[in-house]
């Protein structure tokens, strides 16, 4: 071999050492989000956040977004609204992401709204109810599957006056969630010509909660539509099985948080029975898309490890599903730029494994894809029942239906 | 008036649990002047020690309380020694160091449950749980009726022992001249370690009553953080049958605005009462003047 094809060679082979190495310094692409890993919200945070990282290996394991692999920058914003802002000011100024997820619920969210739009920046909602409806970001996109503001109490108040309701009793957490919900639900019980006979709001930190059921139970409300957070939802069934609701319950649930996550499904066992409860997910047949059972397969295996809900359906999907929602997003803009990226996700239909979604300009789902189910034949202390169907039957919406609802409530606890 | 009965009831037992989850507090805190603040935490530690003997080996829960109960002892013993000896003896600010140093605590011992037991909320099985007593058209939930049963006798027991052993008089004593103890020939700090542990001691039992009356989660101890010292300062520091009365008091008074006035007042009423209650007799309910 001449001594100058050797040096070109040489110089080639370095050349290519050189060039494959600027490609892997590529840095990543940064997300960045917070994330309540303890506090009230830890339980569902935590599996939201499997889900998104799954997402984020599945994604990398295709090669990236953009040839750039997809890292996740998370701190802990311990449920807490008053820790979000210096975390997401921290997420921007100082580790400098690209892409920004919202914590998951509301009240970790709401404070952020005023500041990415100050920034005009592109923000994914995980699962948090009407904190854009003041604000008005048109770079917001909700994950969940609210739909419509009035249409989650609707479709409950439509099922219990279909089955002969007619007064109506709130119950509600005094915190911001359940209080947008409890607003909401009132103008629909006023559209619905149906009369509040009870209308309360319990503190945060309410440890028993039997004088507010026995207080309900004295108003004798056709149905009890209950607005809770986690650690309440399980007092105030463990309450309501104890002290009684009366005969004339028709329908008992609606916006029960908690009753979604397989802990407090397996310690609350038969007491979910008859609950006619919001969901997001339900291994019902008509429930599975494209991924949706690989995903469910991947996660099974990992929540262990992770020590989180092991059923995970309520969050971790959609968790997944905005990174899918982004992935495409990025994809088919070509780049990070979060203007035409927002524009993309308004005007396209976007397929993920928890089904179609499209936006409205609020950011919040066109379409009402919350579920109402109802709790079948539930028994205690056993979580991997409710990994089959029949156990949370699906009322609405009427295209996922698979059956019909069992009425008065006391009638369908048993 | 059957709603008011039934709130009347219902806040006798619900107060008679708050005594039992302040009993050990009024010792440590009340007695010993230990800003004891890692209290609500200790006692969320019993709680998930109950569940695990609960959910793996199927101990009642309140029997599971009385097991776990010697290791607390200790355990509270251990606690006050590197107390003592990293803060307590170290000069006259001890009582805001010490007040760092159990909050410290707290937050490690909710750090060790998220890792050991993950963030979920737990509970435990048991016949009493989940199920009520029926007299005529009231009927008063069992677990309640546990908690009350307990608190009485824990009450009874601490009294006695108080009053009426060598050690129970020197934990007194300790509380009222520290110095005149030890011209007796006793190691103050030796009994106020012994003391301790008997304050942590009964959080053994009183977490089991936790997590009966109520699903338990990691963060649990921020809720009892106040409730508990408003009732051992409301009662008068140190007094067993004080705590009893001012958590019945406070029971019965948030049940009847919980169930006649609306729900969003009953957190006021606990410290409204305290400033109450401080105003008109600044010693508690049951403290003495000194």
């Amino acid at each position: 071999m001449k001594r100058r094809t050797l040096f070109g060679g040489v110089i080639a082979v370095a050349m290519v050492g050189l060039t494959s190495g600027v490609v892997a310094q590529q840095p990543p692409i940064k997300i960045g989000m917070s994330m309540p890993q303890t506090g009230g919200l830890a339980g569902g945070g935590k599996a939201s956040l499997l889900g998104i990282e799954i997402w984020r290996d599945d994604v990398n394991a295709k090669g990236g977004l953009l040839g750039r692999k997809v890292e996740l920058v998370v701190y802990d914003d311990k449920s807490s609204a008053s820790e979000t802002p210096a975390i997401y000011s921290k997420l921007l100024d100082v580790d400098k992401v690209d892409l920004l997820f919202a914590p998951y619920a509301t009240v970790p969210t709401a404070p952020l709204m005023p500041m990415v739009k100050q920034r005009g920046l592109l923000l994914m909602g995980n699962f948090s109810f009407q904190v854009n409806s003041k604000v008005q970001h048109d770079m917001w996109f909700n994950n969940a599957p609210w739909g419509p503001p009035d249409s989650w109490p609707d479709s409950f108040l439509d099922i219990a006056q279909k089955a002969g309701a007619k007064s109506v009793a709130f119950l509600s957490a005094d915190q911001e969630f359940a209080q947008n919900l409890v607003v909401i639900a009132r103008e629909v019980a006023k559209k619905r010509n149906m009369p509040i006979v009870f209308d309360q709001a319990y503190p945060p930190n309410t440890v028993e909660f039997s004088s507010i059921v026995r207080a309900l139970k004295a108003a004798k409300p056709d149905v009890v539509y209950v607005s809770s957070y986690p650690p309440d939802s399980a007092g105030i069934l463990r309450a309501v099985n104890e002290v009684g609701i009366g005969d004339n319950v028709k329908v008992f649930g609606g916006g029960m948080v908690g009753l979604q996550f397989g802990a407090v499904m397996e310690n609350m066992g038969s007491l979910l029975n008859g609950v006619v409860n919001y969901n997001s997910w339900l291994p019902e047949p008509k429930m599975y898309y494209e991924g949706t059972k690989e995903f469910f397969d991947k996660y099974t295996k990992r929540a262990v490890e992770a020590k989180v809900d092991p059923l995970g359906y309520y969050l971790a999907p959609f968790g997944y599903a905005s990174g899918q929602l982004v992935e495409a997003a990025v994809k088919a803009v070509g780049s990070l730029d979060q203007k035409a990226m927002a524009k993309y996700l308004h005007e396209h239909e976007m397929q993920t494994i928890v089904g179609p979604m499209t936006f409205g300009p609020d950011g919040e789902r066109k379409e009402n894809a919350v579920l109402q189910a109802q709790f079948r034949g539930i028994t205690d202390k056993n979580i991997e029942q409710f990994r089959s169907s029949g156990k949370q039957v699906i009322l609405f919406p009427e295209k996922l239906k698979s059956g019909d609802l069992v009425t008065p409530f006391e009638a369908a606890r048993n | 008036m059957d709603l008011l009965l039934d709130a009347v009831v219902t806040g006798v037992l619900l107060g008679c649990f708050y005594a039992a989850v302040s009993l050990g507090l009024s010792v440590a805190f009340g007695l010993l002047d230990v800003p004891h603040v890692a209290h609500p935490a200790f006692l969320v530690l019993a709680s998930y020690a109950v569940f695990f003997l609960n959910e793996r080996y199927g101990v009642d829960p309140l029997l599971a309380g009385l097991l776990i109960t010697p290791l607390f002892f200790l355990f509270g013993l251990a606690a006050y020694r590197l107390y003592y000896e990293t803060f307590e003896r170290r000069g006259s600010d001890a009582g805001v160091r010490g007040i760092a140093f159990f909050f410290g605590i707290a937050f490690i011992i909710e750090v060790l449950i998220i890792l050991q037991f993950g963030v979920d909320q737990r509970s435990v099985t048991a016949t009493y749980v989940g199920k009520a007593w029926r007299i005529a058209d009231t009927r008063i939930p069992f677990r309640l009726l546990v908690a009350f049963a307990v608190a009485a006798a824990l009450t009874i027991l601490l009294t006695l022992y108080l009053s009426r052993t060598f050690m129970g008089r020197a934990i007194r004593a300790v509380a009222q001249d520290q110095e005149a103890l030890r011209l007796m020939g006793v190691n103050p700090i030796r009994i106020k370690q012994w003391a301790f542990g008997i304050a942590t001691a009964v959080l053994g039992i009183a977490g089991a009553l936790l997590i009966i009356v109520a699903p338990v989660e990691p963060t649990l101890d921020r809720t009892y953080i106040g409730r508990t010292f408003c009732v051992v300062v409301m009662a008068g520091l140190g007094s067993m049958t004080g705590t009893l009365v001012a958590a019945i008091i406070l029971g019965v008074a948030e049940t009847i605005v919980l169930t006649l006035f609306g729900a969003s007042w009953a957190p006021a009423i606990s410290f409204a009462m305290l400033l109450g209650v401080l105003a008109v007799r600044p010693q508690g309910l049951f403290g003495r003047r000194s």
